[in-house]
């Protein structure tokens, strides 16, 4: 099992060669975890069965029609009841499946015993992103959000696709190698799924619950899977990038992350400027809600509202607030109170209330957005 | 039974009312049954060119023709479409056809209920529909609907959730009117166990919509209510749970995939034997068969929830029970070869649908079964993989045995042979591009290429064209079959049919009728044997 097509290397073949050449792969990604290697094994078996199967079935089928034609002076005859067979040809496909109920029965055991991990992360699905917090082992505390880095001109055809077209990610969720991640999941809004083929891993990200699966992988490196149940406008635009670290890369990774945050602690009583704070809300605006409301602040007609000249966005702060922490019942705004830090909630209100028609000359402080969560 | 006969006797040469009238008012089973079939194909071919939508976004990787969120909309609408306008009508219409002149009834046995049954239908396809033109557009949600996704969703799901509702209410009396017409109205003679298999299958079948059509008006009904009246069947945050809506909708959406593939086993169970010239092999396995199919469609639903994170114990139970439905199926498919086996057979174009219905039908039940090991679908759910399989289980089952049965029973209703060389293009172009459309969507899904994204991977390019190429030539092949048909009922042309144009053909409609059936058949009820 050494010389499976590596998941990727059409792909990497395709930049190499620059050219829109079509790639093709015919099975599952190279495992690199226990489970998913019993799974590609199990699927090579079943397909072995399948096989014969097919083979003895229809090896039959196609005598017959060769054979028992009228065009060859063939005459039927009249025979059309035979217990023994009958009962001979439901109890063999019986035993067969029992024959494959066990070890896929065996498997299943094994996936689903999550217990005892040396690292715990919860993955949670947002329209139309992924977060990640580190809750237990090496890295606790560490916790990011990981969005689509493709850029929009490569979707929209403006610019060549690179290698990882639709696969990359800003920030990668970093794991170590030969250790067992266990990853809870839940959802925001609606339900995701967080699949990783090289992993075996696929598990539903329900709103409201907790939900779990494990992983240990056994080689280093970087592994991509999509969100793989239908979440709304941008399923297709949600990947999931896994990078495996030794344990002392991991480590210096960990370091790294923690000197981040500690960078990155603002003082909640800051008071900031039209300029600067407009200036990051714009990042949390690309980052958040062009998807919806579009980058000249449009919105789609009839399904996103347009931010530009609209009266929630020019009028009374309080309301907008409101529906940027809260989100909006029924629609596709997210409760962004929960996402997002106040400095940046207040940034990219103050940008919708100071870009494109919009002109109040408000700021809106982060102070304000802490006494409103109130 | 003999007062009804008596009364009947003025009425014996009443033909139909000339024009719309006809059609409107009519409670005449052959009518009915071709409105039926009409509305069905005609629903066929938008669900097709919605398709079409979907394979020429995916001809390359990019965002070309359409917005994420109209993609989403043509994915749900082909699903809903296809599934409740088009597969499910067609089958009730041969029922209306066939039933009656297969256990020699005289017509249905609700007549009025059978012509409201079949108005309801265009009521819904309206809604459904026109839902793309509500604000927003139509629901983007998938066909299965999920919430908490559906209850994002603008007017249009409204819409959705009213069509259904209706088309639901329809299925429920069409029905209605099968059982009673096959349990009271058979022929002096005809015994249950003696019944044709296609009558068989929509018993069975009827039975099953009974039971799950009322689940699904259930579960889009607390969708309604949570959508606008502020209750939380679905929502975590008020104390409902969002994966109950996924085991409501797949208690009704399993059964419902044996309701789309049941009466197509019955065609096939009728072609097979008619082309062979033997008669069919284990009609009481068959019957058996049907019916274990039909029980064990209720206890396998959460299949199609391997990934949501069910207990252990509620994992091996679902993957055991979906396992054991090969069993009977083999069974099935084990028969119609065995009826082939030392037949004398011929391979007009009913014949060669049925024989490739078998092929493909087969290979979709192998890809079931992989699909069923649970592990191996943790790996392969909500991927292309699926798709593949569903379609080929929902196009080369249900669709194929649909125009097997077509070019069967066309002869006994117009009067007229269709044209046989165009048939045989149409079947081996639709056999032909079917496969290219399909097949490489099982590698796709094994390199994990999710479903219902607009746009991909760069990985998956290459099969992704080839699926979009082999679609096109399927929608156009379907073209060719819209000329046959109406070649063959609206022009009237073609050769006149005998009575028997079927050598092996011997069921009640063959034996008893002429081509076409009179308008009124079975005044005076046959004798069987």
């Amino acid at each position: 099992m050494t010389d499976r097509i590596v998941n990727g290397t059409g792909a990497a073949f395709l930049a190499l060669s620059g050219a829109a050449e079509a790639a093709y792969q015919w099975n599952l990604p190279a495992p690199v975890t226990r489970v998913a290697t019993e799974i590609y094994d199990l699927h090579l078996a079943m397909m072995g069965i399948i096989l014969v199967i097919f083979i003895g079935v229809f090896g039959v089928m196609f005598y017959s029609i060769y054979a028992h034609r009228k065009s060859v002076g063939h005459k039927s005859e009249h025979f059309h009841e035979n217990v023994t067979v009958e009962i001979i040809w439901a109890i063999v496909p019986f035993l067969i499946l029992i024959a494959v109920a066990w070890p896929a029965t065996k498997s299943i055991l094994k996936l689903k015993d999550t217990s005892s991990p040396d690292i715990t992360i919860k993955a949670t699905g947002y329209q139309w992103k992924w977060g990640y917090d580190y809750l237990k082992g090496e890295g606790e505390g560490i916790s990011f959000l990981s969005n689509l880095s493709t850029p929009q001109d490569q979707i929209t055809g403006n610019a060549p696709k690179g290698e990882h077209y639709l696969l990359e990610v800003d920030n990668h969720m970093v794991v170590p190698v030969n250790k067992k991640v266990r990853v809870l999941l839940t959802s925001n809004d609606v339900i995701h799924a967080w699949m990783v083929p090289a992993f075996g891993v696929k598990q539903d990200a329900i709103p409201g619950f907790v939900r779990d699966s494990w992983f240990r992988a056994e080689k280093e490196g970087i592994y991509r899977g999509q969100c793989a149940e239908l979440c709304g406008k941008d399923h297709g635009f949600m990947p999931i990038v896994v990078e495996v670290l030794s344990a002392e890369k991991y480590t210096a990774w960990v370091d790294e992350q923690k000197k981040k945050i500690a960078a990155a602690a603002e003082d909640p009583n800051k008071k900031w400027n039209l300029v600067d704070l407009k200036a990051r809300g714009e990042k949390v605006y690309a980052a958040n809600c062009v998807a919806c409301h579009q980058s000249n602040g449009q919105g789609v007609k009839g399904t996103f509202p347009a931010l530009d000249g609209s009266p929630l966005v020019t009028g009374p702060r309080g309301k907008q607030i409101e529906i940027v922490l809260n989100g909006k019942r029924g629609t596709a705004m997210a409760p962004f109170g929960r996402q997002l830090s106040d400095t940046d909630i207040a940034a990219v209100i103050t940008f919708t209330r100071n870009n494109w028609g919009n002109r109040t000359g408000e700021v809106v402080q982060p102070s304000e957005i802490r006494s409103a969560r109130k | 039974m003999s007062a009804v006969i008596d009364s009947g006797h003025a009425h014996d040469e009443h033909g139909p009312y000339g024009g719309i009238t006809r059609w409107i008012t009519t409670t005449n089973h052959k009518d009915i049954g071709t409105l039926y079939l009409w509305f069905s194909f005609a629903m066929f071919l938008a669900g097709g060119v919605l398709a079409l939508g979907i394979r020429a976004e995916l001809f390359q990787p990019g965002l070309q023709l359409w917005h994420p969120e109209f993609f989403n909309q043509l994915t749900t609408m082909h699903g809903l479409i296809m599934v409740f306008g088009a597969i499910m009508p067609a089958f009730v219409g041969f029922a209306n056809w066939q039933v009656p002149l297969m256990i020699g009834a005289p017509d249905m046995a609700f007549g009025r209920m059978n012509n409201l049954s079949f108005w309801l239908l265009p009521v819904g396809a309206l809604l459904l529909v026109g839902s793309f033109f509500a604000p927003g557009g139509a629901t983007a949600a998938g066909w299965t609907i999920y919430a908490p996704l559906s209850t994002q969703m603008g007017p249009g799901m409204d819409l959705a959730i009213f069509a259904l509702h209706i088309m639901g209410a329809s299925s429920i009396m069409g029905s209605i009117n099968i059982i009673t017409t096959i349990l009271n109205m058979r022929a002096p003679g005809m015994t249950m166990m003696r019944v044709p298999l296609f009558v068989w299958t929509w018993l069975i079948t009827a039975y099953l919509l009974i039971a799950v059509m009322p689940v699904l008006a259930g579960a889009i009904t607390m969708l309604l209510t949570d959508r606008h009246f502020g209750t939380s069947f679905f929502n975590a945050a008020g104390g409902g749970d969002p994966v109950m809506f996924q085991h409501i909708f797949w208690f009704f959406g399993h059964p419902e995939v044996y309701i789309m593939i049941l009466p197509g086993f019955g065609i096939i169970s009728q072609v097979i034997p008619a082309f062979a010239r033997k008669p069919l092999f284990g009609y009481s396995s068959m019957v058996y068969a049907t019916a274990s199919i039909a029980i064990l469609s209720f206890v396998v639903w959460a299949h199609h929830m391997f990934t949501v994170g069910m207990p252990t114990a509620g994992i091996l139970f679902f993957m055991y029970a979906t396992v054991l439905i090969a069993v009977p199926t083999g069974v099935k498919v084990f028969n119609w070869l065995t009826t082939m086996w030392r037949g004398s057979m011929t391979f007009e174009t009913p014949m060669l649908f049925a024989v490739g219905f078998i092929f493909v039908f087969t290979m979709g039940g192998f890809t079931g079964l992989i699909l069923a090991i649970m592990p191996i679908d943790i790996q392969l759910q909500d991927t292309y993989y699926v798709v593949a399989h569903f379609h080929y289980v929902l196009v080369a089952g249900s669709l194929f045995s649909l125009f097997a049965g077509f070019y069967f029973w066309v002869p006994k209703w117009t009067g007229r042979m269709y044209d046989e060389k165009l048939g045989k293009w149409h079947f081996w172009l639709s056999m032909i591009f079917f496969n290219v459309t399909f097949f490489p969507m099982h590698f796709l899904g094994l390199a994990g290429m999710p479903r219902r994204i607009p746009d991909y991977a760069l990985q998956f390019a290459g099969f992704n064209e080839i699926a979009s190429i082999g679609a096109l030539g399927f929608g156009l092949s379907q073209i060719l079959f819209l000329w046959i048909t109406l070649k063959v009922t609206v022009l009237g042309q073609g050769e006149t049919a005998g009575q028997r144009p079927w050598e092996g053909a011997d069921t009640l409609e063959w034996t008893h009728l002429p081509s076409p059936a009179p308008y009124h058949s079975f005044h005076e009820q046959p004798v069987v044997r």
